[in-house]
């Protein structure tokens, strides 16, 4: 395939090795095209070095302006397809202009990159990083090459973590009184609390506990909020009496989760919330939603 | 809720089997290919299926147990994963993950049950989790059944004493907790379901919560055969806790249940030892419960134990098993007030019970308790309710059958006030037994006191009711009855003759009460046994002068005499007079001749007053006549003066035949062969030939009137006569007047219109035998009648 497609291609071969490549944490990432790919995992404040390898085809020689290595922070908004905005850009030359026959190696280092937000792909907005190696020519037009890595930041623990308890109910109708046990969980924790119910004059069906994902991008009046169901836990099957209380334990693991992202470069934030959802046989919903922070705990293990 | 015909749960029914199948199918594969994730996946959709709303107990539990099975092989794979090195902890983590709960719960019982087989959590701690994690599940038929499935896989995993689940940190006090609060929840979820659905299924609803109630029941059940569950901690913990759940659901059928189950699961001693808080708890239940049921079965669980040795009987004594149940049957008949009689009584005839069994020797209790049955009873008036009278008839019943003996039951001075509340009908069958079991048991009723209370009781049967019943009374049931009283009233003995003489003045004046149609049964029976008590004394004292002795044959013959005086209010002249005569026998007897005279002038005055009927005057002339030629102690001019009267009674009878045979009887009164003084040859000569006369005149009124002369039959008994008397060596009685009577006879039979007689003949011709016979044998009999030529 190569052989054919090679006929419009550059004449040349770019590729990315990561210096611990081998032994750093690949992650699946997820391309626009659908297909996941593994890429490798950093931090913020990393070094990311390693070699940049240019090789011509079949022995031609290619003729540039100049080779450069950029680490590109960017933010892709789906109503504005393609156009990326660039957060970071870090830029190292790797070669003066010239011509290269065979196959050429170039070491790069961005040292204690700071590298704030994490990859992520949303509903309307994408978050990534990338390593664009650009072989400049004149005429040619320049040959581009790009390597995604996925950035995730760790958190520590959370000084204060509070639980939330509230009681809530419509009047002479249903009193409840729930409790999570914090309000900030880790992308690993379980949920645990319970449902204390005060008072029940409506027949309840059942209830289900759901993890929501508030994504808002833009800013002002173009604001645009998308909310996903990211999962639906059924917490109680029937209809309880007055004094009942049931358990809560919500595993968060199953669900593909990200830590709470709040006006990450002033384009957009993600917000998780917990929608407690009672339903009553007639199928009239009754929900209380509750914000809870999401964070990354660093790996352990 | 969709409410469908039998016909749509059905078809709901086979689709949830297919759907379950369908899924079974997909998860054993998963397992053969050891997919622990395709597994959960098919296992959890499996189970979905036990989601339905639509299936009543019936069918979701056919749909249940097939889930049931497939659960025992992922389970059977569990084990295998973890032995493969698959953390359990993961496991238990993973199966949570499920979306919906009823199948994540039954995963999570599952993986459950393994994670306290590996021991690497304490088993406490699982079923701690377990437990709680179930109360997700409100609905409850679907709670109920998936916390008996929890039931289930954890029964053989509690860590009871001597189990391999107890250690350290697991004690058996950690199993109890767990069953406890199983059962607990189950038990609010069953209560619950009666209020859920409309009201017009109500019943069926509740016929639906009554098919479920066993597995409520089964955590009970569990619970007693927990190895640990001692005494003192059933005492401190288990029952405390049970009843609290019991009394607090506040659910007739709910409560009625479990109270059953309590005590028919549990050990019979401890019960006994926990009596007073198992009794508390009965009035707390709704007065809609059927407590009396409940308490009756206790009861009975307790007689059986009692009856089962006499060495557990001290138990009984120790915890005052009686005080106890006395009190909580009060306590419960008043917190129940509509509760209807026949169950005041139920629960009193419960405890009779339970007391004659393990208090036999305490008449006391047995009295206490009719005395509060009496109370509960009072102001109700008589008892309309069939159910209830029949539970009285078993309560006084009760008595009898334990003790045989109705002197216990007299003893009781309560009983006649329990039967005071019977109506008549139920009074005379109640008396009816009383009577039945003394004959039975042949009890002797040997104190005036006892016999007074006895026909207090009785009284049903010799005494009109106050009310007068209208019914028709069945006439040969009445004489049933009258008969056994006759019978009882023979029963009555005493050795002692001074209270003989009290049992026969108490008989008296009750019977005295009886009213007409009873006295001719109840007075015969009252006579001959004072009667008897007389020929007692003339027997065992002569030496016992009658001054210091209040008991004399003249007393009771004065009783006597008011006795069957009572009979003249009533036409039964016949039956006065015979017992006049026996009377008069007794006093001849007793040599009270003043008394014997009296008696027969009685009979006489009798005779001529009262007995009108020519047959029955026949009888009872005969009846004079043979007891007065028995008497011995009559003065020649009394004895004149009776004998000349029954003479003149035989004359004056309406039908020549009677006076003709009464007339030769008669001729007896003259010659008394024991008695030298009574020897009258002259007057046995003068009654035959008078006797003769009569024949004669009957032989020719019966030709005159019918052509025929009549049968000679009454010339061959005068002749037996005259043999009997000639034998006996009277002088007057001649050879030739028996020659001349036989010659007679002769001829009579061969005139032409004398009808055969096969009787008379065969009378002759044995007496002609007779005559020969004796010839034959010689003596100085045979001398005698070889005089007469046949």
């Amino acid at each position: 395939m190569n052989y054919i497609i090679g006929a419009f291609k550059p004449a040349c071969h770019i590729s990315v090795t990561f210096s611990d490549g081998k032994s750093r944490k690949q992650v699946p990432l997820k391309k626009e095209n659908g297909q996941t790919v593994m890429v490798p995992l950093f931090q913020s404040q990393e070094n990311i070095s390693g070699k940049i390898s240019v090789e011509p085809v079949s022995g031609k020689k290619v003729e540039h302006n100049g080779i450069k290595v950029e680490l590109l922070g960017q933010i892709e908004m789906y109503f504005d397809r393609g156009n990326f905005y660039d957060f970071t850009s870090l830029v190292r030359e790797l070669d003066v202009p010239g011509e290269i026959y065979e196959r050429k190696t170039f070491p790069f280092e961005f040292s204690t990159v700071e590298m704030p937000y994490e990859t992520y792909s949303g509903v309307n907005v994408r978050l990534r990083y990338v390593l664009k190696v650009t072989i400049s020519r004149g005429y040619a037009g320049s040959i581009v090459e790009y390597q995604d890595f996925v950035v995730q930041n760790y958190s520590p623990p959370p000084q204060i973590n509070n639980s939330i308890k509230m009681e809530v109910g419509i009047e002479d109708c249903l009193h409840i009184e729930f409790e999570y046990n914090k309000s900030k969980y880790h992308l690993k924790d379980v949920i645990i609390g319970k449902i204390y119910f005060l008072l029940v004059r409506i027949k309840i069906k059942n209830m289900d506990l759901e993890i929501r994902r508030r994504e808002s991008t833009g800013s002002g009046p173009n604001t645009h909020v998308e909310t996903e169901t990211l999962a639906k836990f059924e917490l109680m099957d029937g209809a309880p009496v007055r004094g009942e209380s049931i358990p809560i334990r919500l595993f968060l693991s199953p669900y593909e989760l990200t830590p709470t992202y709040r006006n990450i470069n002033n384009k957009f934030s993600v917000k998780y919330y917990l929608n407690l959802v009672l339903v009553d046989e007639e199928d009239r919903r009754y929900f209380k939603q509750q914000e809870i922070t999401m964070y990354r705990l660093g790996d352990t293990s | 809720m969709i409410t469908g015909g039998v016909e749509d749960e059905e078809k709901w029914l086979s689709a949830g089997i297919a759907g379950l199948q369908q899924n079974a199918f997909y998860m054993n594969r998963a397992l053969d290919s050891n997919n622990l994730k395709e597994a959960l996946k098919y296992s959890a959709q499996m189970l979905s299926e036990l989601r339905t709303s639509r299936l009543s107990p019936h069918k979701y539990y056919e749909l249940y147990m097939r889930a049931f099975d497939e659960l025992r092989k992922l389970e059977i794979f569990f084990k295998l994963e973890t032995s493969r090195g698959f953390s359990i902890v993961e496991l238990y983590e993973l199966v949570q993950h499920a979306g919906n709960i009823l199948p994540r719960l039954y995963l999570l019982c599952t993986v459950g049950s393994v994670y306290i087989k590996s021991k690497e959590a304490p088993a406490k701690d699982v079923l701690k989790d377990l437990v709680e994690m179930c109360r997700g599940i409100q609905h409850p038929l679907r709670g109920l059944f998936l916390r008996s499935y929890l039931s289930q896989v954890s029964r053989d995993k509690l860590p009871d004493i001597g189990s391999e689940y107890e250690g350290d940190a697991d004690t058996v006090m950690d199993a109890v907790e767990f069953v406890l609060q199983n059962f607990t929840e189950m038990n609010k979820l069953w209560v619950r379901m009666q209020h859920q659905g409309p009201t017009r299924e109500k019943e069926k609803r509740e016929k639906e919560r009554s098919e479920l109630r066993d597995l409520v029941g089964k955590n009970l059940h569990v619970l007693s055969q927990i190895e640990g569950v001692d005494l003192e901690m059933y005492k401190e913990i288990v029952l405390p806790r049970v009843l609290e759940q019991v009394v607090n659901c506040k659910d007739e059928l709910a409560q009625f249940y479990l109270m059953d189950c309590i005590i028919q699961v549990f050990p019979d001693e401890y019960h006994l030892q926990t009596l007073e808080t198992l009794l508390n708890a009965c009035p707390q239940l709704q007065s809609s419960v059927d407590v009396k049921t409940v308490l009756a079965r206790l009861m009975e669980r307790l007689s059986n134990y009692a009856a089962s040795g006499a060495e557990v009987l001290p138990e009984f004594f120790q915890v005052e098993a009686f005080t106890k149940l006395n009190n909580a049957i009060g306590k419960v008949i008043e917190a129940q007030d509509n509760m209807p009689i026949a169950g005041v009584v139920t629960l009193y005839a419960s405890l009779l019970k339970f007391t004659l069994q393990v208090h036999t020797d305490r008449l006391d209790y047995v009295d206490q308790i009719l005395g509060a049955c009496v109370h509960k009873l009072s102001g109700k008036g008589k008892l309309d309710d069939s159910k209830a009278t029949k539970q009285i008839v078993a309560l006084l019943s009760a008595p009898f059958e334990k003790y045989k003996d109705i002197d216990t039951a007299l003893k009781l001075s309560n009983y006649p006030r329990v039967m005071e509340y019977l109506n008549d009908g139920t009074k005379k069958e109640m008396a009816n037994v009383i009577v039945q079991n003394i004959m039975k048991n042949k009890t002797c009723i040997s104190t005036a006191e006892k016999v007074d209370a006895l026909f207090e009781l009785i009284k049903g049967l010799i005494r009109d009711s106050d009310e007068d019943l209208h019914d028709e009374l069945d006439e040969e049931d009445f004489q049933e009855e009258q008969n056994s009283v006759s019978r009882l009233i023979q029963m009555l003995h005493s050795d002692d003759p001074e209270e003989m003489l009290k049992i026969i003045h108490t008989v008296r004046k009750h019977i005295l009460n009886g009213g007409q149609k009873r006295l001719p049964y109840t007075v015969p029976p009252l006579i001959f046994s004072s009667l008897k008590l007389v020929r007692r004394l003339q027997g065992q004292d002569e030496s016992v002068s009658g001054e210091d002795v209040s008991t004399t044959p003249k007393k009771i013959f004065q009783i006597v005499t008011q006795t069957i005086e009572a009979l003249s209010s009533i036409p039964v002249p016949e039956l006065a007079l015979g017992l006049y005569l026996q009377c008069a026998e007794a006093a001849n007897d007793c040599d009270l001749e003043p008394v014997a005279y009296e008696f027969f002038t009685q009979a006489y005055i009798l005779y001529e007053e009262e007995i009108t009927d020519s047959k029955a005057q026949v009888t009872s002339i005969h009846l004079i006549i043979g007891t007065l030629q028995r008497m011995h102690i009559f003065g020649v001019e009394n004895r004149d003066a009776l004998t000349h009267k029954a003479t003149g009674y035989s004359a004056k009878l309406l039908k020549k035949p009677d006076q003709c045979r009464a007339v030769y009887a008669c001729s007896h009164l003259f010659w008394l062969d024991e008695h030298e003084s009574m020897r009258d040859g002259e007057r046995v000569l003068l009654c035959l030939k008078r006797a003769l006369r009569i024949a004669n005149a009957v032989q020719q009124m019966a030709s005159a009137t019918r052509g025929s002369s009549g049968s000679v039959v009454l010339f061959i008994e005068i002749l037996n006569k005259y043999l009997y008397f000639y034998e006996k060596g009277v002088s007057q009685i001649t050879v030739e007047s028996i020659q001349g009577l036989i010659e007679l006879i002769r001829n009579e039979m061969q005139g032409d219109n004398v009808p055969s007689d096969a009787a008379a003949d065969g009378f002759l011709a044995s007496m002609l035998r007779y005559i020969q016979f004796q010839k034959d044998k010689g003596g100085a009999l045979g001398e005698k009648y070889e005089l007469i030529t046949i």
